[in-house]
């Protein structure tokens, strides 16, 4: 991969500006990671959308590391409870299409990669925490959580949107 | 459209449409996934929450104003001071040694914040009795500490120490008793207290022989006491949710219920320390024995008189009476037709004469059902509460789950169409939470009956005992005959109960009730 220009985008909000060049091989695998984490954002996103009943308040009561206090305070507080109950199913729902469609995708993957900290701070893999919930396997430190966060790291570092994604069209449009 | 559009149209190649366009299919793909998912669940939950509305306890019950309440504390043990702390005073050092351990652990911590937040209930402790001279001058201290001090802080008049509880009871500046005395004592004190017209709050179980809860029921409702039973479990509040679900026919027919004690730990057999300082000279030794048979000075049976008939009413009165409580306020049951007991000392062989193992069956005819209790006290496998209807069964501890049944009548329907899950929770009930909810997803469904254990009021952690002191005062303050709710009926059903667990348990053989001539044959 080699950077062949670099320049801010419209918005002078991309915090890298080097568009990458590809091979096809590097250009599967980037946009294969994009989709995949898409997928599972914006599948966990819409369901939490569609039930009404679904909330965070569980999970966010058996918090456990050093910022447990904080989530069980925000679980015990009803207004700022429901306020992340819509944040985090709306996030991670826009997040998800965004990653899909290849639209903005490098902003979609700060906010998951903020998203998944968060998760990961009210659950971190450290020794000698345990939870109600049960894990899926064994961790220590590093866990799932964590590498989606650094997969989207690399979704960040290496964009691919204006290769495969609406943003296509849009680059097309600015040389025009 | 203008010319400059169509220009930019004309740059986008077909290349460009389909690498740009690739991962629209995609979307639908998770949309079919969204809609199976779905699908399932809206007609999971739709229908049942509709029809079913629990009773959901809405906050702490404020506290009735009225003048101070000078209380006296007699037995001023393990228990004693617990509920001591429970009304809002500790000792001094304590005090100290909490704050200390506090600096460092969040536990502690909490445990602090959560005592020094406990509303001050305008009462002073004004007399204890206590017959082990170390408890007594502890309890004296503790009285004392009426503004939540450590060592050094300011403190209050101290409560005068009586040496006899007949002495504290008729005391002028005494208004109201609380009773943590061995089991053989209850009765004994409730019967002093209410002669002088002293309300009580008495330690679980109401009495230690049959013939006494007869007369202390008469005693206690002839003289128009304010009277509440130490089941504190009269507060927690999953059970009051369970009520009024069953109230509503959520679970169907009941025919068993089964209730357990599973303890495994010398404490939790009673097995407690023999404190050094005690002896001939600090214990008062005949007032112990009172109304039981004579017994030699011995530490062990003072210190651990729960192993012993002689002052304890064993696995029933001790430990099973929480759980028909529970059931009792629950249900309603009252006293069984029929009692069936068996067990035996099988791993405590410390000279203990009451069992560490016990079954009881109790038969409720009218009702259709039959209470079974199982005990143990070598073994930690949890067994919660379960009430078993035909339709669901409804397991409940700290929090409450009602699991459906697949061969149910009621919901034959539902789960035929694949609306309901058979086996699966169908309701869940955190404490603290404003509602039941409908069990949804697989995470949902694992956290239901584990529960957060945390005992809640407005989303605070409050103990159960100090709610249960406060209804019992709030009775007495409002003076129009209100009763707490484990009054002297309540526990009349509950001492019946379990002495008639204990004496089929003795004789090994079936125990009856008459309930209309009120006779145990």
């Amino acid at each position: 991969m080699a950077p062949n220009s670099l320049k801010t985008d419209k918005f002078g909000l991309q915090i890298s500006a080097q568009i990458m060049e590809y091979s096809k091989s590097e250009v599967l695998a980037l946009v294969l990671l994009r989709m995949a984490i898409g997928w599972h954002f914006f599948y966990e996103g819409m369901v939490k959308v569609l039930n009404p009943l679904w909330t965070s308040k569980a999970y966010l009561m058996d918090s456990g590391g050093f910022l447990k206090e904080f989530f069980i305070w925000l679980a015990q507080n009803s207004t700022l409870q429901s306020a992340a109950d819509v944040l985090n199913a709306w996030g991670l729902t826009l997040i998800g299409f965004s990653l899909i469609i290849g639209l903005f995708s490098r902003y979609a993957a700060l906010a998951g990669m903020a998203l998944l900290g968060l998760y990961y701070l009210s659950h971190p893999a450290f020794p000698g925490i345990e939870y109600l919930f049960p894990s899926d396997g064994s961790y220590f430190i590093i866990n799932k959580t964590l590498v989606e966060l650094f997969a989207l790291y690399v979704i960040f570092t290496f964009p691919t949107d204006h290769l495969i994604g609406l943003e296509r069209f849009w680059k097309k449009n600015l040389k025009q | 459209m203008s010319q400059e559009n169509k220009k930019e149209r004309k740059g986008i190649s077909r290349r460009d449409m389909i690498a740009g366009l690739v991962s629209i299919p995609v979307l639908g793909a998770i949309g079919y996934g969204l809609y199976l998912q779905n699908k399932d669940k809206i007609n999971r939950t739709s229908g049942l929450l509709k029809n079913v509305k629990p009773i959901i306890p809405q906050g702490i019950p404020p506290l009735v104003d009225g003048s101070e309440i000078r209380i006296g504390i007699v037995g001023c043990g393990g228990r004693g001071e617990y509920l001591m702390k429970a009304l809002g005073f500790v000792h001094p050092a304590k005090n100290d040694e909490w704050t200390e351990r506090s600096k460092t652990d969040k536990y502690w911590l909490e445990y602090l914040t959560e005592y020094l937040g406990q509303e001050n209930m305008n009462v002073k402790v004004t007399a204890i009795c206590d017959i082990f001279e170390k408890n007594a001058k502890r309890a004296i201290a503790t009285g004392a500490n009426i503004f939540r001090n450590g060592i050094n802080g300011k403190m209050d008049a101290l409560p005068e120490r009586f040496l006899t509880y007949k002495e504290l009871v008729a005391s002028p500046d005494v208004d109201a008793i609380i009773i943590a005395t061995p089991d053989h004592l209850h009765v004994p004190v409730v019967l002093e207290a209410a002669k002088h017209g002293k309300h009580v709050y008495c330690e679980k179980p109401l009495s230690w022989t049959v013939e006494e809860t007869f007369e202390v029921r008469k005693v206690v409702k002839d003289t128009g006491i304010i009277f509440q039973l130490g089941h504190q479990g009269r507060q927690t509040e999953s059970y009051q949710v369970a009520r009024s679900l069953i109230q509503q026919d959520v679970i169907g027919k009941i025919s068993l219920i089964e209730v357990c004690t599973n303890r495994n730990d010398p404490n939790g057999a009673w097995v407690y320390d023999i404190d050094p300082e005690a002896n001939e000279n600090t214990i008062d030794w005949k007032q112990f024995i009172g109304p039981a048979p004579w017994h030699d000075f011995s530490l062990e049976r003072f210190f651990r008189w729960r192993c012993w008939w002689d002052y304890s009413t064993g696995l029933s009165g001790d430990l099973f009476t929480h759980e028909f409580d529970a059931i009792n306020q629950i249900l309603d049951l009252g006293i069984p037709h029929s009692a069936m007991a068996s067990g035996g000392i099988y791993f405590y062989k410390d000279g203990r004469t009451v069992p560490d193992v016990l079954n009881m069956a109790f038969e409720y005819p009218k009702r259709d059902l039959t209470l079974l209790y199982s005990a143990t006290l070598s073994s930690e496998k949890n067994r919660g509460k379960a009430i078993m209807g035909h339709d669901a069964w409804l397991e409940l501890d700290e929090t409450l789950t009602v699991n459906l049944d697949p061969r149910s009548t009621r919901y034959k329907a539902e789960i035929e169409s694949g609306i309901l899950e058979p086996h699966k929770p169908i309701f869940s009930y955190v404490p603290g939470q404003d509602k039941i909810d409908a069990i949804t997803t697989p995470t949902e469904k694992y956290f239901a009956g584990r529960g957060l254990l945390f005992t809640y009021r407005d989303g605070k952690a409050v103990d159960t005992t100090h709610l249960h002191l406060r209804e019992w005062l709030n009775c007495i303050r409002l003076n129009d005959g209100t009763q707490p709710s484990c009054d002297i009926d309540q526990s009349f059903e509950e001492a019946i109960t379990a002495h008639m667990g204990t004496i089929s348990y003795h004789e090994g053989r079936r125990v009856n009730w008459d309930d209309v001539n009120e006779v145990i044959y």
